[in-house]
């Protein structure tokens, strides 16, 4: 999550008009239609009622555009990650886990949310990731997990695996960062505050980050931990039959 | 001196090495859209060059090539058919993995840990640069390469099957792959043309009396409303603070700054849990992880949302408020 920077804008008093591009994304995902298109879209009829020429709008799309490339390095990963696939890496960690007695579905995925918390409370987000760790590592070691619990896991159980592996990975990025005091985050408060007039020390707002931290840990390690439960109870109930 | 741009050119080798892919496979759509994808990332500095010293035709230029993304996005001409499992790929990927053991974690977690590593040792390298994110996105590109080398050594495979393997990825991740960059730009869209202040107003009009607890609701609600419509809890801060926050909690009534801020900011992470519009964290891994649900996620994470957005606003209830 990059700050975003506010640039020039174009409208006068209040103009509410703008707010149709909000509808567009609201109607466009509720129809399903393609979000890539949808988003386009958005932008488009924003810009054009906000009364933006078209070859401004284009300019501001293709900055805009041009600027959040870092989002896109995460496609660096991929090369490493097909190969080893290709050679096995899945099968060996799913053989890995299924070895492992101590290694149980709740207990991976909040040893995993521990770990990726504390990494980011010291402001290392960028070392685990959807791409660089949840598709190669946690997920198949989790669906690995499940498997102990019920060998023939449906295919609606192991997405909800899989998601849940997902989830813990964003809930420790997104509640570990606040705490470190150099996250853009606290700099952002800070510096709006500073902006207004109101200056505050950084670990003074990095402070207050803490309580929620560990809620989001204790909350998201009893939902592990009722996920497991509820697997095992499936699988006791299609063994009573 | 090491630049970000080189990482940005290595991401354009990448992209055009598949966009040939499938052009030889006579995917003609997906070549066109990798292949656009790899000029804007070639060509992006320039660009940004141009649009410094007053040249916006440039940046026109990659808007149209955007607008032609999105087309053959929403054509659905992306689509590839998913080759039968064949079970003399899986016994090899078994016999591989039986071979290669503990070998195969090696080139996957260099990617994590060399980051690291290379993080740490930001202080005492001459050649990095001192903006820190910049840094970080070059050390995982530096990390990324490394685990690349070491997982063709490893698999004892040709360069030619890291192409074909990234181009399997790349059509599971198809166009989600570019919601983030989209959604960043629609970002911007709404900052300029004022999308935020006219929410920030409708949820400042709409509340009907001056009891700071409705104003804290309004601003606890409207964090998570406009995170959720923006994707972004940054986007959300500084228009609920300057339209709520500033003026009627702390102004009015004598709030606690830092604990509304963060809590604040926290409130809107919860929204960022429930949303399609944070596309990196709820779709691409959604796409990447193979869930037939593309909100699959998000139904994950709705009820450690929920509980968390009650923790939060209990305690900038007991905490932020005098």
């Amino acid at each position: 999550m990059a700050p975003t920077v506010s640039i020039v804008r174009y409208h006068t008093p209040m103009n509410y008009w703008p707010l149709l591009g909000v509808a567009v994304v609201v109607f466009g995902f509720a129809v399903r239609a393609n979000p890539a298109l949808v988003v386009v879209i958005a932008g488009v009829v924003s810009g054009l009622l906000a009364g933006l020429p078209i070859p401004d709008l284009l300019a501001l799309i293709g900055n805009k555009f041009v600027a959040s490339r870092n989002l896109l390095v995460l496609l660096l990963t991929l090369p490493t990650i097909g190969l080893l696939e290709r050679a096995g890496l899945r099968e060996h960690a799913q053989a890995f886990i299924a070895r492992m007695r101590t290694f149980t579905l709740a207990r991976l995925l909040i040893a995993y949310l521990a770990v990726r918390q504390a990494l980011s409370m010291l402001g290392l987000t960028g070392i685990a990731g959807h791409p660089q760790t949840v598709r190669p590592l946690l997920a198949p070691m989790a669906e690995a997990a499940a498997e102990k619990i019920d060998a023939d896991l449906n295919a609606a159980d192991r997405d909800r695996v899989k998601a849940m592996c997902a989830a813990t990975d964003n809930i420790g990025l997104f509640f570990g960062e606040d705490v470190f005091i150099a996250f853009g985050a606290v700099l952002l408060i800070q510096g709006f505050y500073a902006q207004n007039g109101i200056n505050l020390d950084p670990r003074s707002i990095s402070l207050w980050a803490l309580p929620t931290a560990l809620a989001a840990f204790a909350i998201q390690s009893l939902r592990a931990l009722r996920l497991q439960r509820r697997l095992r109870g499936k699988r006791n109930s299609h063994a009573a039959h | 001196m090491l630049r970000i741009e080189y990482v940005y050119w290595l991401c354009a080798a990448l992209l055009a090495a598949c966009a040939l892919h499938d052009l030889r496979a006579r995917r003609f759509a997906a070549a066109a859209f990798w292949g656009i994808l790899a000029a804007i990332f070639l060509g992006g500095d320039a660009v940004a060059e141009a649009a410094a010293q007053a040249n916006a035709l440039p940046a026109q230029c990659v808007g149209i090539g955007v607008i032609v993304l999105a087309l053959i996005a929403g054509s659905g001409a992306l689509r590839r058919v998913p080759e039968a499992a064949a079970p003399a790929a899986a016994a090899r990927r078994h016999e591989s993995a039986a071979r290669l053991g503990h070998q195969l974690f090696v080139p996957a977690l260099l990617i994590p840990f060399g980051t690291l590593a290379l993080s740490l040792a930001q202080p005492y390298t001459p050649w990095a640069p001192a903006d820190r994110g910049q840094f970080t996105l070059i050390a995982l590109g530096i990390a990324c390469l490394a685990a690349m080398l070491a997982a063709l050594w490893l698999t004892r495979s040709s360069p030619r099957q890291a192409v074909v393997e990234t181009s399997r990825l790349l059509d599971a991740l198809s166009w989600a792959a570019l919601l983030p960059m989209l959604l960043a730009m629609l970002g911007a869209v709404f900052a300029a043309t004022g999308v935020g202040e006219a929410i920030a107003h409708l949820v400042a009009s709409a509340i009907p009396t001056q009891s700071p607890t409705a104003f804290l609701l309004a601003f606890a609600f409207g964090m998570v409303a406009f995170t959720v419509i923006m994707g972004n809890a940054f986007a959300a801060f500084p228009v609920m603070m300057a339209g709520i926050g500033l003026p009627l909690l702390i102004g009015e009534h004598h709030a606690h700054a830092a604990a509304l801020g963060a809590l604040g900011m926290l409130t809107g992470y919860c929204g960022t849990l429930l949303t399609p519009m944070a596309a990196n964290y709820n779709v691409v891994p959604a796409a990447l992880l193979e869930l037939r649900d593309p909100n699959g996620v998000i139904r994950a994470q709705w009820p450690t949302a929920l509980a968390l957005l009650a923790v939060n606003f209990a305690m900038l209830w007991f905490f932020a408020m005098p």
